[in-house]
């Protein structure tokens, strides 16, 4: 089964977030922020990453930047989830190793077809 | 009796038991042209006839579901076949392209966005293109290229949003120079399609299997008419049209492609 990790500090936007990815044949993990993230990663690398961009501890986009430099970190997708919606935001976070950017508010539709977009 | 003047109007099939859906559609119509209700607004048809209104109800409840890069197939397939193939048979012509029913636009600017990569990686390859509809709200919409966040979500890829739109305010509009690319035109499907030109490849998806029997025969043949010989006709991936296999036949192995069935050329000739 397909992993991806769902990483928001947000409770409710995990939620939903599981719901979607979950009903599309995802195996879903948790975390809170970018650290906790980086924790999952290293114990084991999802195939796909759902991404705030601003959490506490740790920013999406400096996970990004870490991951991308960890062994096997330029493995899983990487899909931003985020409020933040100006080209500027968005090409920081293509050029720091994202492949797909979803602006919220979303439904369940554009995260699915955003996956897609991106090859899974 | 909305029922009847969608199928008069636009040659649509709209079953009469699907109230929600006119009374959804007619909801906004009505808000707009200061009626009380939608049964208002009908009841004004009825009595008045007045055209503008008539057109205001056909429209609404013509008007269909549309995203960037529907599909993606029809678009991967026009890119990396279909545009080619038909630029080294023009020989440094242009290659002729029409959306059909271009609703809101994106179909025709997911095509003028490969035109544009297609011309960077070619620059002899030329593309024109042209897109009408029957809604004249639809086309308006279609002209300003302004799409809201879900629309622009939508099927299009995050780098193409970044490559070929802008942000104004909460929207995010289509640069000019693909915008300039698209020729627009206000069309009926079903009133005949004389004088509109020739086209290489016709992108008519989600439309003709919506309509009567009798308007999807006569807007197939139609559309072979103004195809050219060696063109494509592009419809929805599982559409099925009555009176198709007339005037097309389909490319074995492309789901919704179409070239003109040679038989046919004969007797339009």
């Amino acid at each position: 089964m397909r992993t991806c990790l769902v990483v928001d500090d947000s409770r409710v936007i995990r939620k939903v977030a599981r719901r979607i990815l979950e009903d599309v044949g995802y195996e879903i993990a948790e975390a809170a922020d970018g650290m906790e993230a980086l924790a999952w990663c290293r114990a084991a690398m999802p195939d796909a990453i759902l991404l705030d961009w601003n959490m506490p501890v740790m920013t999406g986009i400096e996970f990004l930047r870490r991951l991308r430099a960890e062994p096997g970190g330029d493995a899983p997708v990487v899909v931003f989830c985020t409020v933040e919606n100006d080209p500027v935001h968005i090409k920081e976070a293509l050029e720091a190793g994202a492949n797909e950017y979803v602006m919220k508010p979303f439904d369940g539709d554009i995260i699915v077809e955003k996956f897609a977009e991106a090859g899974l | 009796m909305a029922v009847s003047l969608t199928r008069a109007r636009a040659g649509l099939r709209l079953a009469p038991e699907k109230t929600y859906f006119i009374e959804s559609r007619l909801a906004p119509v009505a808000r707009r042209e200061g009626f009380e209700s939608v049964s208002d607004l009908l009841a004004a048809i009825r009595a008045r006839r007045d055209e503008a209104l008539i057109w205001a109800a056909v429209e609404a409840l013509a008007a269909g579901e549309t995203c960037f890069f529907r599909d993606r197939t029809p678009f991967v397939l026009f890119k990396t076949e279909l545009a080619p193939q038909l630029a080294a048979a023009r020989r440094g012509r242009s290659v002729r392209i029409w959306s059909a029913a271009c609703a809101t636009g994106q179909e025709i600017y997911s095509l003028a966005m490969l035109a544009d990569e297609l011309a960077m990686e070619d620059p002899e390859l030329q593309i024109e293109l042209a897109a009408s509809d029957l809604s004249g709200l639809a086309l308006e919409r279609a002209q300003s290229g302004l799409y809201d966040q879900f629309e622009i979500q939508r099927g299009l890829p995050i780098r193409r949003l970044v490559r070929y739109f802008e942000k104004v305010d909460d929207h995010w509009r289509i640069c000019p120079e693909v915008r300039r690319r698209v020729r627009w035109r206000r069309i009926n499907l079903v009133a005949g399609l004389k004088a509109i030109g020739r086209f290489d490849v016709v992108f008519c998806r989600y439309v003709l299997s919506s309509m009567t029997e009798e308007a999807q025969r006569k807007v197939a043949q139609e559309l072979a008419g103004v195809l050219a010989e060696d063109g494509f006709l592009v419809l929805g991936l599982k559409e099925s049209v009555a009176g198709l296999g007339e005037a097309f036949q389909p490319v074995v192995g492309r789901p919704g492609l179409y070239r003109r069935n040679p038989a046919f050329r004969a007797a339009a000739a």
